[in-house]
C-alpha cells in the first residue's frame, strides 16, 4: 500500500472541503472496496478522508412514504432493521445477502452506490424501486445516478448522505451469486414500484439497467410466466471467467422469473 | 510520518506509533506480537484475520489501525480463560474442526459473533454465516460440527 495522510472528518462539510480542494483525496466509508484497492496499489491517494466519525449519517427511518437509509448505514443494519423489514422487506432481504457477515458489518450503502461496481446488489434496489439519492448538494433520481461502469453522477466534492426508497407493492430480488464473493453474476430486482412496475438488472451489463419489455409484461399480468418468454440480447453484456455474455443474458430471464415468483 | 494509536486489546490498554497505511492486522501481529490473527489473502475474502472490534466480527486486514483508535479489540489470544480453553475452542479440539489450523482463529472469532446473535443456530445458519471464512483443508464439515457443539456448550 502506498502511504497517505489520514483525516477523520467530523462533518460532511469538512469531508467535502478536503476532497473539493484536492482531486487526489479520497473518501473512506466501510472500506470493503477501497481498502482492498489500496492494498493492491490500484490507488494512490494523497489523503484518505474517513467518514466513520461523522455523526448522524447512519440512521434508518421509515414513514408513510417509504424508507430513508443514511449513507453510512452498514449492510448488516439494513438487513436487521425492523423498519426496513416492515416497509420494504425486499430491501432488507437484498442487504442480508451482500458478501459475508464481516463485509456486512462494515460495508455501507453510500460506499456501495458511489463505487457502482457492475456486480453490486444495491444499484438494483435503487433503480428497481425508483429511489432518490441525497447528496450534500442535491437529490438525484436513481435512474440518473448510475451512469456507467464504476461511474456515477457524483462530482468530486459530492458526498452521498442518504438514500430514500419509496414504498412498493410486491417486490423481490433474486441473484445468481458468484460462489466465492457473493457479488451478483446476475441479479434482478422486480417491483410494483411507486411509479409503476420496474425490472432492474445488475451484474449482467457494465451498469445497472431496466428491461422495458419485462416491465410492460408484468404491468399487464404480474406472474412469472409473463417474463418467461422474454429475453435480452447478449450484445454488450459482461463476459469474464465466471460467465459468458450469453449465459448472463439467459440468467436475466431466469432470475426475473424467480424474483416475480418470490415476490408472490 | 506516523500516528499514535491507542486502543484496548484483549482487555489491556495498548498504543503504538503506526503509519496511516498500517492495517489493524499488521499492528496486531507486528507491533503487538499477537500472531494468532492470520493473513490468508489480499482480497478481503478468506476471513483468517477476523477479530472483534467493539463486539462485532470484522476483517482486521480491511481496517486501518488508525480507524481502531479508542476501540475495544478482541483477538483469538483473548478468548481462553488462562489455560482453560473457551468452550468454542474446546469444541474445535474435540470435533477435529481443524487440520492445518490456519483458518481456525478466524473461524472461532466468526463463530463467537454468530453465537452472540443467535445462540442456537441451525446447521444451515452456521454454513451461511461462514460465507466469509475459507478453509483449504477440512471441507467445512467438522467446522460446522464444532460450532454446533460449541454453541451447545455455551448455552450450558
Ligand atoms: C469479500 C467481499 C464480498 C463482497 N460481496 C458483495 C456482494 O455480494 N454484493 C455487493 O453489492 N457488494 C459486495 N461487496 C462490496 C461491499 O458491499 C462494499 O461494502 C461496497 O461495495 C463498498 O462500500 P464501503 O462502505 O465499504 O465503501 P468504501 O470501500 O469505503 O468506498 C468505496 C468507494 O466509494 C466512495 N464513497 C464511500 N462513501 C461515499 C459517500 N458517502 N459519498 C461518496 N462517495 C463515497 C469511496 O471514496 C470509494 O471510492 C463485497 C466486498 C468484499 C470485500
Ligand atoms: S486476510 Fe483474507 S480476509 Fe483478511
Ligand atoms: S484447517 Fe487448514 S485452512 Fe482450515
Amino acid at each position: 500500500m502506498y502511504n497517505f495522510e489520514y483525516k477523520k472528518a467530523g462533518s460532511v462539510d469538512e469531508a467535502a472541503g478536503i476532497v473539493g480542494a484536492d482531486d487526489e483525496a479520497k473518501l473512506l466509508a466501510g472500506g470493503m472496496t477501497y481498502i482492498p484497492t489500496l492494498k493492491q496499489r490500484l490507488a494512490a491517494p494523497t489523503t484518505v478522508v474517513d467518514l466513520n466519525g461523522v455523526g448522524g449519517m447512519d440512521g434508518i427511518s421509515a414513514d408513510g412514504n417509504g424508507v430513508t437509509v443514511g449513507a453510512m448505514a452498514r449492510h448488516a443494519a439494513v438487513a436487521a432493521s425492523a423498519e426496513v423489514a416492515a416497509a420494504i422487506p425486499a430491501l432488507a432481504d437484498l442487504a442480508s445477502h451482500i458478501g459475508d457477515p464481516q463485509v456486512r458489518n462494515r460495508g455501507t450503502i453510500g460506499g456501495s452506490i458511489a463505487n457502482n461496481d457492475p456486480a453490486a446488489d444495491y444499484p438494483a434496489a435503487l433503480v428497481g424501486l425508483g429511489a432518490t439519492v441525497q447528496t450534500n448538494k442535491r437529490t438525484i433520481a436513481a435512474d440518473d445516478f448510475f451512469t456507467g461502469l464504476f461511474e456515477t453522477a457524483l462530482g468530486q466534492d459530492e458526498i452521498v448522505t442518504a438514500v430514500s426508497f419509496p414504498r412498493a407493492g410486491k417486490a423481490a430480488y433474486m441473484k445468481f451469486p458468484n460462489p466465492a464473493s457473493r457479488y451478483a453474476i446476475v441479479g434482478v430486482f422486480v417491483a410494483q414500484a411507486a411509479d409503476g412496475v420496474r425490472v432492474a438488472v445488475t451484474g449482467a451489463g457494465p451498469c445497472v439497467f431496466r428491461v422495458a419489455e419485462m416491465e410492460a409484461a408484468l404491468a399487464a399480468n404480474w406472474s412469472a410466466d409473463s417474463v418467461a418468454g422474454l429475453g435480452i440480447s447478449a450484445d454488450g453484456l459482461n463476459e469474464d471467467i465466471h460467465a459468458s455474455a450469453e449465459y448472463r443474458a439467459h440468467l436475466v430471464t431466469v432470475m426475473a422469473k424467480r424474483a416475480v415468483a418470490k415476490a408472490g | 510520518m506516523t500516528v499514535s494509536v491507542s486502543l484496548t486489546v484483549n482487555g489491556e490498554a495498548v498504543s503504538a506509533d503506526v503509519e496511516p497505511r498500517t492495517l489493524l492486522v499488521q499492528m496486531l501481529r507486528e507491533e503487538l506480537g499477537l500472531t494468532g490473527t492470520h493473513v490468508g489473502c489480499d482480497t478481503s475474502q478468506c476471513g483468517a484475520c477476523v477479530v472483534h472490534v467493539d463486539g462485532e466480527s470484522v476483517k482486521a486486514c480491511t481496517l486501518l489501525a488508525v480507524q481502531a483508535e479508542g476501540a475495544d479489540v478482541k483477538t483469538i489470544e483473548g478468548v481462553a480463560d488462562g489455560d482453560t480453553l473457551h468452550p468454542m475452542q474446546q469444541a474445535f479440539h474435540e470435533n477435529h474442526g481443524l487440520q492445518c489450523g490456519f483458518c481456525t482463529p478466524g473461524m472461532i472469532m466468526s463463530a463467537l459473533d454468530l453465537v452472540k446473535n443467535n445462540p442456537d443456530p441451525s446447521e444451515r445458519e452456521i454454513r451461511e454465516w461462514l460465507e466469509g471464512n475459507l478453509c483449504r483443508c477440512t471441507g467445512y464439515h467438522n467446522i460446522v460440527k464444532s460450532i454446533d457443539a460449541g454453541a451447545r456448550a455455551m448455552r450450558g
